[in-house]
């Protein structure tokens, strides 16, 4: 399969001037994942934009909306012993109140960062004198490889796997965005990857309650531009409506076979995010059916008060009303090396890739 | 974290796994969530597993379409014979083609 041509400058040449043609004359355009922010960052989008357009931010980093309380939980449940935690590495370095999963290793718990959680599966199974918990962080891109981690220690019979499930549904924190009066968003690029889960319709409301067009987008440069210059087409058209630009990895149906796995092993809850705080029905936990794969109810951890860093506005940063050069913070005291905020320890946050790339 | 890179399916293993070609490094994979996949075909894979079948029909669709993007006419852009012929008959079928002309 040919990507270079996602790379290609003379079809982005002709993106930026079918942009530069619809463009309004201000418009703010949200995107909501993670790896479009870098790939944004990255490819310098940002200033090929026209005057007035402003490309900015949102609650994408599914590390960076995990809230402090979350990740308490988590560094109880490490203080547990016989557990070994294994975990995505982006979550070892984000701070919680008083210590992180870094620093808890430091300290001598088992923390083991790795790349599936068919990893942790293979832990378990190799370690069947100790308890391995996995670290479920993320949106529906991840949430149905964990349900399949679970089906698959079940199957297993597995009795010392565990999960603790922080995962997030991407419609709900869009919702809350977009009915937030602080929050300006004209447009949405929408993620992809979350989009190949759960296809086109979970994002209808945005335009037809909200007349806020999206557009579903892949992450080369040519399809961050592809997108951008679909949103400026319906801007121009006066038209809200959510498309898809990323028609190799996107069904408009999504993948039911995924879709089906989260909800035999998940049921959706309220969830707290951090910067925009509790929405209903944004969350998810673990079916009584699967309970005994519930890290939190196995182990009951005893999780210390929340306090949130001094200072720290990477709730204003998740929202998009600051951006992250505008936070005091930003390369004063925080930076990738000593962050004081999630938004800069995840290579995916708005402020790592503002730090990076600018 | 939602990064998922495309791969092509080499083999089936037993218990659901299937061995993949990232840029050539083999790796073992669940193809719990692509019942349907078959050896040779393009997978997006997400932390170990398949999340879907990529289309390579569509990757191309989408090129194309990129390249009729009417703004487009009068700008030096690197067309293919080939390509364009691709380009000019390859609208009706596509899923990809009915979203970029419900754009115009």
């Amino acid at each position: 399969m040919d990507l270079a041509q996602f790379k290609d400058p003379g079809l982005a040449k002709g993106l930026i001037a079918s942009i530069e043609a619809m463009a309004p004359e201000q418009a703010t355009i949200m995107e909501v994942c993670g790896t479009h922010t870098v790939a944004i960052a990255r490819n310098g989008i940002r200033g090929l934009m026209p005057q007035g357009i402003r490309l900015s931010s949102g609650p994408g980093c599914p590390v960076c909306v995990t809230s402090n309380h979350d990740i308490d939980t988590v560094i109880a449940l490490a203080r547990i012993p016989n557990v070994i935690i294994t975990t995505f590495g982006d979550m070892t370095r984000v701070p919680g109140s008083t210590s992180s999963l870094l620093k808890e290793q430091a300290a001598g718990r088992s923390i083991q960062i790795v790349y599936s959680p068919l990893d942790a599966l293979k832990i378990a199974r190799e370690h069947p004198e100790k308890e391995i918990v996995f670290v479920g962080v993320g949106f529906e891109t991840t949430t149905p490889l964990i349900a399949m981690a679970i089906k698959r220690a079940q199957a297993m019979e597995l009795e010392n796997f565990s999960v603790f499930v922080a995962h997030k549904n991407v419609p709900g924190a869009l919702e809350a965005i977009v009915s937030d009066p602080e929050v300006n968003v004209d447009a949405l690029i929408l993620p992809g990857h979350v989009s190949t889960i759960i296809g086109l319709e979970p994002y209808r409301f945005l335009a037809e309650r909200y007349g806020i067009p999206g557009v579903i987008t892949g992450f080369e440069p040519v399809d961050v531009l592809q997108g951008i210059a679909m949103i400026m087409r319906q801007l121009h058209e006066g038209r809200a409506e959510i498309e898809i630009a990323y028609a190799r990895g996107v069904m408009a149906e999504g993948n039911q076979t995924a879709v089906a796995a989260i909800d035999e092993t998940f049921e959706t809850c309220s969830a707290v995010w951090r910067g925009l705080g509790e929405i209903p029905g944004s969350g998810y936990r673990i079916r009584d059916t699967y309970a005994q794969f519930d890290a939190v109810m196995r182990f009951e951890p005893d999780v210390e008060p929340t306090q949130e860093p001094k200072g720290c506005r990477c709730g204003d940063v998740l929202r998009g009303i600051l951006a992250p050069d505008e936070c005091p913070l930003f390369r004063t005291v925080c930076s990738p090396e000593n962050p004081v905020g999630p938004c800069m320890v995840s290579s995916e946050g708005s402020c790592a890739a503002y730090y990076r790339y600018y | 974290m939602c990064l998922a890179i495309p791969a092509k399916v080499t083999e089936f293993c037993d218990d659901r796994l299937a061995r993949v070609d990232i840029l050539g490094i083999i790796r073992t994979i669940s193809v719990d969530l692509t019942p349907h996949v078959g050896v040779g075909d393009y997978v997006l894979v997400h932390a170990g597993f398949a999340i879907e079948v990529v289309s390579e029909e569509f990757a191309q669709e989408t090129i194309d379409l990129i390249r009729q993007f009417p703004e487009l006419v009068g700008e030096d852009l690197p067309f293919s014979e080939e390509e364009a012929l691709t380009a000019s008959d390859g609208d009706d079928s596509a899923k990809s083609g009915a979203t970029l002309q419900d754009a115009r």
